[in-house]
């Protein structure tokens, strides 16, 4: 950072490097639970966020502890961003006592509430409901937290966004949806189950709607801090739609993917618009970190997950009696 | 005791809970000026304003994942589903979102909230409108479901309900909203899990839920002319179900019969009855038998919507065969 000379960059130098890092960790998290699922260490099946980085990074950097999330079922990305530890995430990926839900909820379910993450959730497009309703609780408490919404395109064609969406709009709440448009909706292709333009569908309840791309870091964050200020003052809700590209298949299982895209296809985004690839030479001709510090910083973020994967492993399991606790809260 | 109408009783419920927590509010389709179209709901907005009583859209699935979300983050919603028949379209929210929250996030995240509806034919308003779907929601670990019999327990179920930290589903039978009853003026609640012994006696127990109360009592009414002593019993929730007080009453009569108007196939009276023929078998002196509704779509004729639910009569002649040890083959 010593070199951080550019009058543009200089304050914002140490909130670059926060996203560059917590953009790696996202990146090494899923290298990580990757390896874990191919050696056979993790029960069941998770789904990669690798080169959807930005997204979540950029919106998460805009938001407090105090704003909410809801994630998906493609959801360790907005679980790192919004604050979460690695060592409690692996933990719950392995079903662990000492994860995030007491390892009952696993990849698919990991909530966080002590960062404002209400949870992935497994129903595509299922917790729009859960989001506008905090929204609600918002607004109705008067409290100036705002709720990001995050789900993917292939959501958008469950008919109850419309329903959250057409309330949100009518009440003026402080929710931001965030569709983060991959171009593929599980095993298809997002063109042949979408008719029209995503963004028009939100533009028709009359919310405020923008495409970004959501390779691009800065652009993402910059966007989101508009919004959320906006929201904050009430003149929500906002809807985002963040061009990014998933460059595992739907799940970690799913390796022979060609029948539905081409490996040039997923060569070209990797190669030309990796989003960390991208925000690391920035930094660099901007003069905020040298590579040097890039690459102590890279590694230290893969000690860490090293450390928190061998942690999780050695972690015992939930006790027997804890199979029917927390069906009731007292 | 003042007599109040069950409807006047839920009113009572909200308005006093709302009153007591600032976090309470309603959701649903048209609550506010309409009322509902029920009118139970009827002078809540005046009191407590358009922030508190909220009108929504018809998007059942929806508003209920509304109420979930503010749930989880510190309100305590009331929803209100126009017609149990609705439970239909928000089941992913109800059961895959509501119900799982706090299990699923290890004992974090908490949904305290209400969905009030109702059930009950007779009304004549056919297969769409008519229905009893608390097996349904019973099914699910992580609702609590409760059945209020009158006006009383109406108004002390609902209190508690809106006090619980989980997800609780209200039937209320539509048929009884004008059914009075006497309720203390002075605040009570009435807790989850309580059976009510609503007639003591000593040859069989008639156990019922929601608007089947009534028909079993009226069945006891008539045994009683013919010297058989039945016992009525109310369980209130069915989720929790105080199972103590069912096995009690049975050890003592040796006989049961359970009554409840949702479809008997794989039902609330299945449930029941199944717990009693593992935990009391040996004090049994004939079969348990379940009296449910019919298994059909409800039918709009009155003339033939009248056949599916049980009725008093129908209590009778079972109890009695089942007392004098004749052989039932139960539908």
């Amino acid at each position: 950072m010593a070199k951080a000379a550019t009058k543009k960059t200089k304050s914002n130098a140490d909130d670059y490097l926060r996203m560059y890092r917590q953009m790696v960790r996202i990146r090494t998290f899923e290298d990580n639970a990757n390896q874990l699922y191919l050696s056979a260490k993790m029960p069941g099946l998770t789904h990669m966020y690798s080169g959807e980085e930005a997204v979540a990074v950029g919106i998460c950097e805009a938001l407090t502890d105090d704003d909410r999330i809801t994630s998906t079922h493609r959801g360790h990305g907005h679980c790192v961003a919004k604050g979460a530890e690695f060592k409690e995430m692996f933990c719950e990926l392995l079903g662990k006592a000492e994860g995030y839900c007491r390892g009952k909820g696993g990849s698919m379910h990991i909530a966080d509430q002590s960062h404002g993450n209400l949870g992935a959730n497994a129903i595509v497009g299922g917790s729009m409901g859960i989001a506008t309703g905090s929204a609600l609780r918002a607004k109705l408490q008067g409290s100036d937290d705002v709720t990001v919404c995050f789900f993917g395109d292939g959501a958008t064609a469950q008919g109850l966004w419309y329903e959250v969406m057409n309330m949100a709009a009518l009440w003026k709440l402080p929710v931001i949806y965030a569709c983060e448009n991959n171009g593929y909706s599980e095993y298809t292709k997002t063109e042949e189950i979408a008719a029209g333009s995503i963004m028009a569908r939100a533009e028709a309840f009359g919310i405020e709607s923008h495409q970004v791309d959501g390779q691009d870091v800065l652009a993402v964050n910059e966007l989101t801090q508009k919004l959320v200020a906006r929201a904050r003052k009430g003149e929500g809700p906002f809807f985002m739609e963040l061009m990014t590209y998933r460059y595992h298949g739907h799940h970690v299982g799913d390796i022979n993917r060609e029948y539905y895209r081409s490996k040039d296809e997923e060569k070209d985004w990797k190669d030309n618009r990796d989003p960390i690839i991208r925000f690391r030479a920035y930094l660099v001709e901007q003069g905020i970190a040298t590579e040097e510090e890039i690459e102590a910083m890279n590694a230290e973020i893969e000690t860490d997950a090293a450390e928190a994967v061998a942690y999780a492993e050695k972690a015992p399991y939930p006790p027997a009696n804890e199979v029917d606790m927390h069906v009731y809260a007292d | 005791m003042r007599e109040i109408t069950l409807s006047q009783a839920v009113n009572e419920a909200l308005a006093e809970e709302m009153r007591r927590d600032e976090t309470v509010f309603i959701l649903g389709e048209d609550v506010a000026e309409a009322g509902t179209p029920f009118k139970v709901l009827s002078g809540l907005v005046e009191e407590f304003g358009t922030d508190r009583v909220i009108d929504t859209p018809i998007s059942e699935p929806g508003f209920v994942g509304l109420a979930v979300g503010a749930a989880m983050t510190g309100a305590r919603p009331v929803v209100d589903l126009m017609f149990g028949d609705f439970i239909y379209l928000v089941m992913d929210q109800l059961c895959n979102q509501a119900a799982k929250q706090h299990y699923m996030s290890g004992g974090k995240l908490q949904v305290p909230m209400v969905l009030r509806t109702n059930m009950g034919a007779t009304r004549r308003s056919a297969a769409q409108h008519s229905q009893s779907l608390q097996a349904l929601v019973a099914h699910i670990p992580g609702l609590k479901v409760a059945m209020p019999s009158s006006a009383y327990e109406a108004k002390g179920l609902m209190k508690t309900a809106i006090r619980d930290n989980n997800p609780v589903v209200i039937f209320e039978d539509k048929l009884m909203y004008q059914d009075k009853a006497p309720v203390p003026e002075e605040e009570y609640l009435i807790p989850f899990g309580e059976a009510n012994v609503k007639r003591e006696g000593r040859d069989i127990t008639l156990i019922a839920t929601s608007s089947m109360v009534q028909v079993a009592e009226k069945a006891a009414v008539m045994l009683a002319k013919e010297g058989i002593e039945a016992e009525v019993i109310d369980p209130r929730t069915i989720v929790p179900l105080d199972e103590e007080t069912l096995l009690e009453s049975v050890k003592k009569t040796s006989r049961a019969i359970v009554i409840d108007e949702g479809h008997q196939s794989y039902g609330v009276t299945a449930e029941i009855a199944s717990r009693l023929n593992e935990k009391v078998f040996y004090h049994l002196d004939a079969p348990v038998l379940r009296m449910g509704a019919m298994d059909v779509p409800v039918p709009f004729s009155p003339a033939l919507e009248d056949l599916t639910v049980p009725t008093p009569e129908g209590v009778v002649e079972n109890a009695r065969k089942l007392c004098a040890g004749e052989m039932i083959h139960a539908a």
